[in-house]
Formats: structure tokens, sequence, C-alpha cells
């Protein structure tokens, strides 16, 4: 167990810049997941932490040690990876133990850790068969076993989630913050999938650009997201977006208002027709165009009617709902 | 004629006859043996397409058994029998059952082959396998490795006889006193001051001269194979046994080693089966003389030096059964691989 600090992190691969300064403190036994779209350089900076990329600048450290320069080994992390990167010519048990043996640990301490794990994983039945025998969801849990057996001080996660299907995925994501919490580690969580960042985040970094846009607890970043594509990444259906022009006001920039916001109202102050209606069940999404084009979502509760195709109507919400951002998409 | 025009001709001849077999076949099959029409379409429909696949199987399995079975009977026939002249010129094959065998088996030349065949079959698919792996492994992430792969490859580009004219020499000897060709002599006599040997006529380590021979040119074979392996083994197994705290070692012999296992045995049985039937380099350098002999060359000798039709064809015998087993099961693993 330990916090862990990256400190005005830079990477560039040749002379492209992919992450340009990034600081980040994460406290000890703190869950943080890292969410961003795909090439935002989020993986980069979990595998730099990880000691698989080198830094370009900036610091490292883990417990109170600089490790920029340490192996991944010494660094004392384990790492879960997307494609669960299980050893397919060795058993589920010696997966499992190979970091330890190389360790050198006592045999029987290896045996203790590894059925201890196993226990906790439900993996018991499956410890001499071979990754390839294993359904995605066992195979999951014997990465996460890899990286339990070595007690690590901090977890990374790369995606672990994204080979499996979307029912198991929702268990999955369970699991794996009741065992976070259960052996107080830190965890490192990357994902592009801003649902499980909701979850599992005790705090999450929106990552865009190689640039760490916001840091904060799940529900302050979705309530108050400090730039436009904070907004437009979290929550689902992302955030409306209207020129201040379309409500009648003065100034650039553009208006933040999230679709469970707004509601359709005869008096409310935006007006546009109904392109089409999806119904979820417990709630409907209806799609708007506005005056000049611009697509609006409202997100309404099933016991609402649902307006006909074509039809004309007007959406309000609560003055506090709007979100303001300046031209350059911060929050003003 | 000009040889080119002929040469054109004969391709032409060629390709047609092929196509018109495979175009009047079937329409012999379609118009005139089951014809798509009448009260029987149907049937005749199906029953045509039932023949289809062994009218364009045919020509193949002709080919084959014409060029494969029949000499591999042939060949049992002849190991079996005794060639006779009679008194007035014409010759007959008597049968003889076993004896040719028999005969073999006293022949200490080929037992020698038997041995010297053993140990080729140790040494060459090891060597090259081994030296394949290292060279695959070590070109894998540098800049100039596909430089060093080509130039690794190119002996797979030469005839085996190619290659034992060149190592022959390697292994040259010029009189004492004079300038030595032979890099092996030049060598030794520089650094020992003794006289030039002829390396070819030394005992038993003469083997192992010839066998250098064909492990620069299989390494190049291996080393290919392997490397494809090598790539494509996923990165993440590696990225996992680093953050494991495995050494480099450890991640290639206990990584990637095993991830590539199979690859590495079809390499290897392909490599003896290439071994089993070593004649050229021998042939070349010394024609089993010196302790070289090896079963193929003891085969030719006996066909065509000492016209010892049935002896010869034991000897053939021998090498098949030999062969036989190792290519089944490098048939089997290979298709495991590809599965």
């Amino acid at each position: 167990m330990a916090t862990v600090s990256l400190q005005d992190i830079r990477k560039s691969f040749g002379k492209t810049d992919v992450i340009h300064g990034v600081d980040i403190d994460i406290a000890d036994g703190e869950f943080i997941v890292i969410v961003g779209p795909s090439g935002c350089g989020k993986s980069t900076l979990l595998r730099m932490v990880a000691g698989l990329e080198t830094v370009t600048s900036g610091e490292v450290r883990i417990g109170d040690r600089r490790v920029n320069e340490a192996e991944p080994m010494a660094r004392d992390i384990a790492m879960v990876f997307q494609n669960y990167a299980l050893y397919p010519h060795m058993s589920v048990f010696d997966n499992m133990a190979y970091g330890l043996k190389i360790a050198k640990t006592p045999k029987s301490e290896i045996e203790a850790r590894v059925a201890q794990a196993a226990k906790m994983l439900q993996l018991e039945p499956y410890l001499q068969r071979k990754p390839r025998e294993l359904s995605g969801g066992q195979r999951q849990r014997v990465a996460m076993g890899r990286a339990i057996v070595r007690k690590p001080a901090v977890f990374l996660f790369d995606e672990p989630l994204s080979n499996l299907d979307a029912k198991l995925r929702v268990q999955m994501r369970l699991e794996i913050k009741a065992l976070q919490r259960e052996l107080g580690v830190t965890a490192l969580y990357v994902t592009h999938d801003q649902v499980e960042a909701m979850t599992l985040a005790d705090r999450m970094v929106v990552m865009n650009g190689g640039v760490a846009d916001q840091v904060g607890a799940p529900l302050e970043v979705y309530g108050n997201p400090q730039t436009t594509f904070v907004a437009g990444f979290i929550g689902s259906p992302p955030t409306n977006f209207l020129s201040p022009a379309l409500l009648g006001q003065q100034g650039d920039g553009q208006i933040g208002i999230r679709p469970e916001h707004m509601a359709i109202d005869p008096e409310g102050a935006l007006q546009g027709t109904v392109a089409y209606a999806e119904a979820l069940g417990a709630e409907t999404l209806v799609h708007l165009r506005a005056a000049d084009g611009t697509q609006v979502t409202v997100r309404q509760d099933a016991a609402h009617a649902i307006p006909a195709e074509g039809s004309a109507i007007r959406v309000g919400w609560q003055d506090g709902a709007m979100m303001r951002f300046d031209a350059a998409g911060r929050r003003v | 004629m000009h040889p080119a025009i002929q040469g054109l001709l004969t391709i032409v001849i060629g390709v047609g006859a092929c196509l018109s077999y495979f175009y009047f076949s079937n329409q012999f099959l379609d118009k005139v043996l089951f014809p798509a029409k009448g009260p029987q379409a149907g049937r005749n429909i199906n029953r045509a397409n039932m023949v289809r696949p062994w009218l364009f199987l045919f020509p193949a399995l002709f080919a084959l058994s014409l060029y494969l079975a029949y000499p591999v009977v042939e060949t049992i026939r002849l190991s079996l029998t005794e060639r006779v002249t009679q008194p007035d010129g014409s010759t007959v094959y008597r049968f003889v059952g076993f004896a040719n065998y028999v005969q073999m088996s006293a022949d200490p030349k080929f037992w020698e082959a038997m041995w010297n065949n053993m140990f080729w079959l140790i040494v060459v698919p090891a060597l090259s396998t081994a030296f394949g792996l290292l060279a695959a492994q070590l070109s894998d992430r540098i800049k100039w490795g596909n430089v060093a792969k080509s130039l690794i490859f190119m002996p797979m580009a030469i005839s085996f006889v190619g290659a034992a004219v060149i190592w022959k020499l390697v292994y040259d000897a010029r009189p004492p006193g004079a300038e030595q060709i032979g890099v092996m002599n030049a060598v030794y006599v520089w650094l020992t001051g003794n006289d030039p040997q002829q390396w070819l006529t030394v005992p038993f380590w003469n083997n192992f001269l010839l066998m250098v021979v064909l492990v620069w040119i299989q390494t190049g074979f291996a080393m290919v194979i392997l490397s494809a392996a090598l790539r494509g083994i996923p990165e993440e197994t590696i990225e996992a046994a680093i953050v494991d705290g495995a050494n480099p070692f450890q991640i290639f012999f206990k990584i990637k080693v095993p991830q590539i296992a199979g690859t590495i045995v079809v390499v290897w049985t392909t490599i003896t089966l290439v071994v089993l039937k070593v004649f050229d380099i021998v042939f070349a350098m010394t024609n089993g003389q010196w302790g070289t002999q090896v079963l193929a060359n003891y085969m030719f000798n006996q066909l065509f030096v000492a016209r010892d039709w049935g002896v010869g064809s034991a000897s053939a015998m021998v090498i098949m059964l030999l062969v036989t087993p190792i290519l089944v099961w490098n048939v089997r693993n290979a298709r495991k691989e590809m599965r």
C-alpha cells in the first residue's frame, strides 16, 4: 500500500509529444480511474507508472521513492492487461505463481498465497487448467489473481474489462471494486468507458489529447465539468451544447445543458423539431433539431408522453442547469 | 527451330492440354454421361457433382502414383530379387527373399553409413534450430537485423553441391610452405606453425566438417520460420513477464520458447527429413571415403557404381523406413500449428 504521485509527466515518441505534463497525487488505498477516448495517452501514462515505457520528463513516485529509473519488478506494482496476457503454456496455478517463483519465494508460501487468491476469486476448481480451457470471465479472474498474489503496493489496470461481454463486464466491475476495497490497495485504472469510471472511481482523471482536463470525484466531475470536453465525455447521453445566440444571449463560447436537466415545457426557452425518439423502457431520449440545426437530446422519464416525430415543441430547464464555457472550451 | 520458340510451344501445348482436359472432361460428364435433362435430371446433377471432384483430382493422383507409389512397390520388389544374367545374355530377376538385406547388414560400410546418419540426425537439426532461434531472437529488435537475416538466409539459395564446393575450398590444403588458400589451414598454420592438414581425411571429425555445410544452409530456414513465430507471440505476455520480474533469459526460455514450441518441433523435424536424405554434400566432398559414408550415398554407390540393384534397393528401403515415421509426425505437427 502506497501513495503514487505523478509530477509534470511528459512523454514523447521521437518528435511526437503524447503527454504534455500531467500531475496527479494518489492517496494510499485510493481508486483512481483514468478515462478518455482512444489516443488520449491514458494507457501510455499507466505504462509509465508500470515502467513499461520510459518517462521523457517529470517524476513518478511510488510511496516516497522516485521510480523513474526502477525496473517494473522493483516498483512494487502489479498490472492487469487488456488481453489478460496469461502465459498460454502454463496452468492457472503457474500463471499466478510465476512472479513469486522468480522472486524466489518459498514454495509453501507460494502455494498458500495462490490458494488464498484462488479462493477469493472462485478459481479453485481450475488451478490445473490451461488458460485456453477457461472462459473469458475466468481468464480475467486469473489475470486478477496473478496481480493479487504478489501483494503489490499498487494495482494497475489497463482496460481490463473491454474484452468481456456487457453482462460480464458489469459483474466483474463490481468484483474489482469489492476486491480493491477488501485488499485496501491503491489502484490506477485506465478505461475509455465513462460508466466504469463513474462507478469504480474514488476520483477520476479525464484525459484529453495528452492533458488531464479534470481530476475529481465522479459526481463532482459530472456536476461541475471544467471543460466542454469533460462535459461532453462524462454523462450519457452527452451534454447538449448550445450557442448563446440561439437563446438570445450575448457573448461567444457555448452553453452546456445535460439532457436529464431538460424537460419538454410549452413555456421553455428553446424551440425545436422532434427528429426521433428512443424509448429505452425506464426512460425516453427525445432528439430535437433546433432552429440553427444543433442536435439537442432531452432525457425524460418513461411516464411522460412521447412527442410525435416532426412535431415542433419547446424545452426548458432551470437556470442552475446551464454551464457556461468560453471560446477556448473552459468553464466560465 | 529456335529453342525459345520450342520452349514457348511446349508451354502452350502443356497448358492447353491441361485446360482442355478439365474443359472437355467436364463437358463429357455434364452433356453425355449425366445430362441435366430428361426425367433423371435431378439425379444426374447430383451424380455429376459426386464425380466432379475426382475429375479434378485425377491428374494429381495419377502423377503421384506413377512417380511415387509405383517406384516404392518396384523398389520393394527389387530389394527382394537378384539380377542374374543368363548364358544367352538376357537378364532375369530371381526372388531371393531377404538375402539382400542380410548381405547389406554384413557390410561394415552400411553400418558406418547408419551410424554416421544417426550422428547427422542429432547434430544438424539441433545446431540448425538452435542457431536459427538465436539469429531470429538477436536480429529481431535491431536496425540492421533485416540485413543480418538476409545474409544468414542467403545460403538457402545455394545448391547443396555449390555449398559443398565452397566449403571444400575452406578445408583446402596446399603443400607445406605454399600459400594456403583454405581458410581453415591458413588459420591453423598461422596459429600453430604446423604443416597444413587434409581436414576431410581426418576420421570421425571430418563428419562434423561435412555437417557444418548443412547447418550453414539450414540455419537460414530455421531462422525465417522461427522469426515469424517469435513475432506472433502476444507482446502483452512478454510485458506481463517483465512486470513479474523475469530477466531477459527467463523471458526467452520460459515465456517465448514454450509459446513457439510447436513451431520448433516442425522446424526440427523438417530439417531431420533433409538430413536423412543427405547425399549431395557427402558425394561432392568425400564420396563417403575416410569414414564419412551416409545412407543415401551408400545407396547411390550400390545402385549406380557397384550396379548391385538388390542391395541398393534394400538400402533405399531402409532410408524410407527411417523417413516415414518422422514425415507422418511432421505433417501432424504442421497441421496442429495451422489450426
